[in-house]
């Protein structure tokens, strides 16, 4: 590869060619700021924040998209810089809803930080304002157009996974981001990711909150809340309280729900395990009986809203069976409850998940009831500090049995590839009583596609997984184009899978473009797996529990009742 | 949104497949199908749109966003006559702004509405080229110009007869 | 077709053509071999047409029917460029121009000219062709033709625009036969280097380096485009080139795609051109049917051929990143260079783009070479310019001048100097983009870098002049008003700066201006120039900065004093009456909301200033012309 050398405010750095000034100033370790770019997503050099001088170009360029040469001197700290950046944070504040003490992200915004830096004077330019209703159509994400500053990185989040529920609309002064003809986003093929609630660098996008009615439920008499957690939310909690990415913090979040005053926190890792024995079983009955294939996986909301408003045809290859999340409020209301002689009216369940998708999967009619409230990581974070918790002093404490423990398979459900590796291992030893492997490299990592062929028991088991709605359609039409031909397909919404829902912790731009995040919040979750005695789900105590004293045997008539749902069609466009 | 009063007909709907199988194979069609769409239905309702997203197989928020891009497209219903007033600077320099005022007293309408009877609708344009005949208003496909708010009112009954 | 049979058709039609060209003597010599004895040219232009030039034609054609004259041909061409005397009809071998014809005067003409023996029927004759004594002046002796230079206009208004065969009998496809017979690609693009040529849309980049940057890129596709997005309200060259002239565009464009490797073209036009779409279909639909577009151009192996692209209505489109996105179908909206187009442009491709005027000028360059159009211009800035003359200014039209030519020259003598004895005030070039030239630099010789150097642009051409009457302040707040209108919305300086450096103007106009304000408008329009996307918002502050160069002292009125001197700016008016043309009628006072007239019947009426709210009212109703505002 050619290298480039220049000099970024004076020092020499060498960066291959075709490297962007902001690129090359991270080297040179200067921080450029950045609002509207997102690395992966947006770099369309609309937002001016990040002007530079640099030598060979005439006026400021956008270092986001400017690439470097030879022998360049670039700038970045000048006075004129300076003032560029003031008067575009001065021009944006002038048509900003300016609601930072309400805002969900008050001191998590970029806006905000940027106009500290260079001290700005917001009503400099105030003027002539147009307002646009905020959108709470539904149940999963609000949009606050009065608040959007126009970078467009939820438009390209949105585009890039394939869905264009949102888009510019108009042009100029009164451009502004919304759905076609400006209609509700319950109108519009959006599937619920929430990719573009992450990717929001202010509070125009936030998910729909659900605080209050935890709150409420938490201070009734009557009510036994009970909390079930996400295997990737002990992943990425830490980072709302200024931890490492990637740091585990599963004990100090169950020590800091539990100081909620819920009833009991169980662990979701544990309906992750259902998941694969009631989807293996299922995977194994369509190959022996010769029904729709591949199937694809279920856990996934958002994948399901798309195959229904997209790919109807596709719904007789979707795997029946419920979400974790879903299996979890059936398995408390129906045998916990039972069990416990408690009047399932008189428990609240509250699951506690990386994803806005899931707050609509609780309210989907077929299952509603399972679930009472669905709040994401974000929420999480914000009670526990609302309650005057201080997360990190707390010492680890563990799960409420009987939903303690889980499998390293359940860990892992957090990651693209977990379900299918996890299930390949139990599906594997179901076909093959021999079969030992635990480890299937081949579906591990944050590739969007990932393809593999495995051998078991005479059957040639062929495997796709893929996170990120783009390469969702791109399996989805390779299948229906009949160009390829699998058993079996994993399918997350979400780039990278829960670890990078929309329900996760909101990073700035600044953070977001330099770490490899989607990995090392993966990590947490495969160290997780490699450090537990027992792996495959069909070997989990728990589990085994479960089918002895209630639901017989996977995919049984029971198990059909509470586990698994239906799917119907509703193309949108 | 309040619903569209939409009432395309059967051949319509026919014109504007025939019009998107014939240019769908042409690169960047949109534009082009847009606009013969709207040389078929007088103007852009979610009904015609939706159509041509599903036929093209794009999301409707992709063909919406061109379409409210660009300032010929019209998401509203015409006037069955169009007044169309230029703004363009040898114009505005003559005084456009005034005839665009008396058009509007004289129509009891702002300019980009339709009347009410479904007649006439006003819009403002940027330089018809006729900058030697500065003002220019041109009403469908007659041009008018050397005008003087006085004028307005004499050219417009030749419309209303109609 | 082969070469052989496109210089025969160009030997068949020369002559005819010919004698559009030359002076009198020489045109009747010519006549004599012709089958014409007399040809009547009527413009067929926008603006012409505009004021039934068609129903001009209709009435020649059935008077020369009736009168049963058979050897006078009618030529429905391009412009003339004397707009403002639309219709306009000229009479060969004469030479004669009549001006402002109706079809009455055209049954007269035809009766008393055409017929055999005919004479020239003086009374309807543009009077800038009769001099003093009487004598008829050949129209390109008149002031308005006689320091113009024509090359990118050199058909308009000389042969039938929807004709190939005239075209190539006045040249168009010469230079496209010489390329492909005679010349290699690099000699194409050294020729055009050497001229000088410069883009013609406004930024003035050297045309054959853009050329040489497209050549040099690998790749299998690569396009050619027309920019005929002219958008700049008050510009209608390309208008006017295209509705004259389309061959010449065609033709030109083939021969950049052969010096780049390029084999297609597109021609992205306004939607508001409808004539130029017209022409431009029929003209590619006779090239193809020629073999001059298409595959196997000229017998020479060379395929090249070119679509239309309709524009929607945005100006923002004529950048030329925007109009790329505007091809694939998308919201014209710009990104940010490098990437140049050269590099990767339409489809990703290689692709370059040029003006309709810079077309205009590539086929006389390669015909006459390099050399010739070097010689004309200035040092920095070769060839000629064409502006669109409008405002007040009494020849309202299209003129061509050499680089170089004064604003003077064109004001006073081209353009017949400012109506209704009004004195210059400036003149704004290069329309939302430039900036106003005023009175004390009437003598600099316009080029790319002198209008630059006064804080001006050349623009695409676009020339506006305005008198005594005008308001500075107004003016910049209607650039405003139209860049903040055509503003993409992508970036922010430009979608938030042109909102409110808007609104700071209108509330100086409005007489709410505060002291401050003039260096707010300063700082943000900077900011605007320094870090918008595209030119667009880089340019949108250009007409407010230098209004407020050259009359800064118009805006200190409007906020200091609260006075607009030309009486423009409603809210800083006051309205007085003029005691002699009163009549004492009453309808003012009538009419005035706020009772801020007084007087008794039958005497002369005044207007209390203080209590006068500016509405109008009063002015708009009085029958007598009495009342006035200032």
């Amino acid at each position: 590869m050619k290298m480039v050398n220049l000099k970024i405010n004076g020092t020499a750095v060498s960066v291959p060619e075709g490297t962007t000034i902001l690129e090359a100033a991270r080297k040179a370790h200067i921080e450029i700021p950045t609002l509207c770019f997102l690395k992966g997503i947006s770099c369309v050099g609309s937002c001016r924040m990040c002007l530079v001088e640099a030598t060979g170009a005439r006026g400021l360029v956008a270092s986001c998209v400017y690439p470097v040469a030879e022998g360049m001197e670039v700038q970045t700290n000048t006075e004129k810089c300076r003032k560029s950046r003031k008067m575009t944070l001065e021009l944006i504040l002038s048509k900003h809803k300016k609601k930072c003490l309400s805002c969900e992200r008050n001191r998590n915004c970029e806006l905000q930080r940027l106009s500290l830096g260079y001290s700005v004077d917001e009503d400099r330019f105030k003027g002539e304002d147009f307002v646009l209703p905020k959108d709470m159509s539904t149940p999963y994400i609000v949009r606050d157009n009065d608040k959007c500053i126009n970078c467009m990185r939820c438009v390209l989040d949105c585009q890039k996974q394939t869905v264009n529920a949102i888009g510019p609309i108009g042009r100029g002064f009164h451009s502004h981001i919304g759905s076609a003809f400006d209609r509700p986003l319950s109108e519009s093929p959006c599937v619920g990711c929430g990719q573009c609630v992450i990717a929001c660098p202010v509070g125009a996008l936030s998910e729909k909150s659900s605080v209050d009615q935890v709150w409420k439920a938490l201070g009734d008499p009557t009510k036994k809340v009970i909390f079930f957690v996400a295997p990737s939310i002990r992943a990425t909690l830490g980072e709302s309280f200024s931890l490492p990415i990637g740091t585990n913090v599963e004990g100090k979040m169950v020590a800091a729900i539990r100081r909620l005053n819920p009833y009991a926190v169980f662990n979701m890792d544990v309906t992750a395990d259902l998941t694969i024995m009631e989807e293996a079983t299922e995977l194994i009955s369509r190959i022996k009986t010769n029904k729709p294939l591949p199937m694809f996986t279920s856990c996934c909301p958002g994948w399901i809203k798309f195959v229904e408003q997209t790919y109807p045809e596709l719904i007789p290859n979707l795997s029946t069976c419920k979400s974790p999340q879903q299996m979890f409020g059936a398995l408390i209301k129906n045998y916990w409850c039972q069990k416990n002689s408690v009047d399932p009216k008189n428990v609240y369940t509250v699951s506690v998940i990386p994803c806005t998708a899931k707050k609509y999967e609780c309210e989907r009619p077929e299952m509603a009831g399972d679930v009472d409230c669905a709040i994401t990581t974000r929420e999480l974070a914000r009670m526990i500090k609302t309650a005057g918790i201080k997360f990190t002093e707390l010492e680890e404490e563990h799960y409420d049995n009987p939903f303690a423990f889980a499998t390293g398979g359940g860990n892992i459900f957090g990651a693209t590839g977990g379900v299918m590796e996890a299930a390949l291992r139990t599906a594997a030893h179901m076909l093959d009583g021999e079969f030992q492997v635990m480890d299937f490299f081949a579906v591990r990592g944050t590739k969007g596609i990932k393809e593999a062929t495995y051998l078991v028991a005479g059957h040639t088991l062929s495997v796709a997984v893929a996170s990120g709605l783009d390469n969702a359609r791109t399996i989805v039409e390779q299948v229906l184009s009949g160009e390829k031909k699998y058993d079996f397909v994993e399918i997350m919404a979400c780039p990278g899978g829960c670890v990078n829902g929309g329900g996760q912790p909101a990073l700035s731009d600044s953070v977001r473009n330099n770490v490899e995040l989607m990995e090392s919040r993966a990590k947490a979750l495969y160290n997780c797996d490699n450090n537990s005695e027992v792996r495959r789900a069909d070997s989990s105590p728990v589990i085994t529990m479960l089918y002895e004293e209630y639901y017989g045997f996977p995919n049984s008539r029971r198990a059909h009742e509470q586990l698994h749902t239906t799917y119907k069609a509703d193309k949108k466009i | 949104m309040e619903k569209s009063d939409f009432h395309g007909t059967q051949l319509q709907a026919e014109q504007l497949t025939e019009t998107i199988n014939r240019l769908k194979s042409e690169k960047g069609c949109l534009m082009h199908i847009l606009q013969e769409a709207q040389a078929i239905y007088g103007y852009l309702p979610i009904e015609v749109q939706s159509m041509i997203a599903e036929q093209l197989n794009i999301s409707l928020s992709e063909v919406y966003g061109v379409a409210t891009f660009y300032s010929q497209f019209s998401l509203k219903p015409k006037g069955k006559h169009r007044v169309s007033v230029c703004l363009g600077t040898a114009c505005y320099v003559k005084g456009a702004d005034k005839i665009l005022a008396e058009m509007e007293k004289q129509l009891g309408i702002k300019c980009g509405e339709c009347t009410e009877d479904g007649n006439f609708s006003i819009d403002s344009c940027r330089c018809v080229g006729a900058c030697g005949l500065a003002p220019v208003v041109t009403i469908d496909e007659d041009v008018y110009g050397k005008l003087t708010p006085d004028m307005v009112k004499g050219i417009l009954e030749k419309y209303k007869e109609n | 077709m082969t070469s052989e049979q496109l210089k025969k058709i160009h030997q068949k039609y020369s002559d005819l053509i010919k004698i559009r060209k030359v002076v009198q003597e020489e045109g009747e010599k010519l006549v004599k071999d012709s089958k014409y004895r007399k040809q009547v040219l009527v413009c067929g232009g926008t603006g012409c047409t505009s004021s039934q030039s068609l129903k001009v034609i209709e009435q020649l054609e059935q008077s020369l029917q009736e009168l049963e004259i058979e050897d006078v041909l009618i030529v429905k061409t391009g412009c003339f460029g004397l707009c403002a005397l639309g219709p306009i009809m000229i009479v060969y071998p004469e030479g004669v121009f009549y001006s402002q014809i109706t079809p009455e005067h055209v049954r007269e003409i035809a009766q008393r000219h055409l017929k055999n023996g005919g004479k020239v029927v003086k009374e309807y004759l543009y009077q800038g062709t009769i001099a003093k004594d009487g004598s008829i002046i050949p129209f390109a002796e008149t002031n308005f033709y006689k320091k113009q230079l024509r090359i990118a206009l050199r058909n308009c208004g000389v042969i039938n625009a929807e004709s190939i065969e005239e075209a190539i009998g006045a040249g168009d496809y010469l230079a496209l036969d010489k390329v492909l017979n005679e010349m290699t690609p690099d000699d194409v693009i050294n020729e055009i280097t050497a001229s000088g040529l410069r883009g013609r849309g406004g930024a003035g980049f050297p045309t054959g380096r853009k050329w040489s940057f497209a050549k040099a890129s690998n790749s299998r596709e690569k396009y050619v485009c027309c920019n005929a997005d002219e958008g700049d309200p008050g510009a209608f060259m390309d208008r006017s080139v295209l509705e004259g002239d389309p061959h010449c565009v065609l033709e030109a464009m083939t021969i950049a795609g052969y010096a780049i490797g390029a084999k297609q073209g597109y021609i992205y036009v306004r939607a508001e051109y409808p004539v130029a779409v017209e022409r431009l279909k029929i003209a590619i639909r006779q090239a193809r049917a020629y073999g001059l577009l298409g595959r196997n151009i000229l017998d020479s192996g060379f395929n090249f051929d070119i679509d239309i692209r309709l524009g929607a209505g945005a100006f923002v489109c004529g950048e030329e990143t925007a109009l790329i996105r505007s091809i694939e179908g998308h919201r014209g909206e710009p990104r940010p260079r490098p990437p140049f187009p050269a590099v990767s442009g339409l489809f990703g491709k290689p692709t370059i783009i040029n003006n309709v005027e810079t077309w205009a000028n590539i086929n006389p360059i390669i015909l006459n070479g390099a050399g010739w159009f070097s010689c004309i211009g200035t040092h920095t800035s070769k060839g000629t310019k064409v502006f669109a003359l409008g405002g007040n200014i009494t020849n309202v039209g299209l003129v061509e001048v050499p680089m170089g030519t004064t604003l003077r020259e064109i004001v006073e003598e081209i353009g017949g100097g400012i109506p209704n004895g009004k004195k210059f005030k400036a003149a704004q070039t290069g329309g939302p983009s430039g900036g106003c030239i005023p009175e004390q630099y009437i003598d600099v010789p316009i080029d790319y870098d002198s209008l630059l150097e006064i804080g001006s642009m050349m623009g695409s051409g676009g020339m506006i002049i305005m008198d005594e009457d005008t308001c500075m302040v107004d003016l910049a707040k209607f650039y405003l008003e139209f860049t903040a209108d055509e503003s993409c919305g992508k970036c922010t300086p430009c979608r938030i700066g042109t909102k409110r450096l808007l609104q700071l103007l209108t509330k100086i106009t409005e007489g709410k201006g505060e002291e401050g304000d003039i260096e707010k408008i300063e700082e943000l329009a900077y900011h605007m120039q320094q870090s918008s996307l595209c030119a667009l918002g880089q340019s949108a502050p250009n007409p407010c900065l230098s209004t407020l160069k050259y009359f800064r002292k118009e805006y200190e009125e409007h906020i200091t004093d609260k006075v607009c001197r030309t009486g423009t700016c409603k809210a800083l008016a006051t309205y007085h009456i003029i005691a002699e043309k009163c009549k004492g009628c009453t309808l003012c006072a009538r009419q005035c909301p706020v009772k801020a007239i007084s007087g008794s019947i039958k005497q002369p009426h005044v207007i209390d200033n203080s209590k006068c709210v500016k509405c109008g009212l009063c002015m708009e109703n009085c029958k007598f012309g009495a009342i006035y505002r200032k």
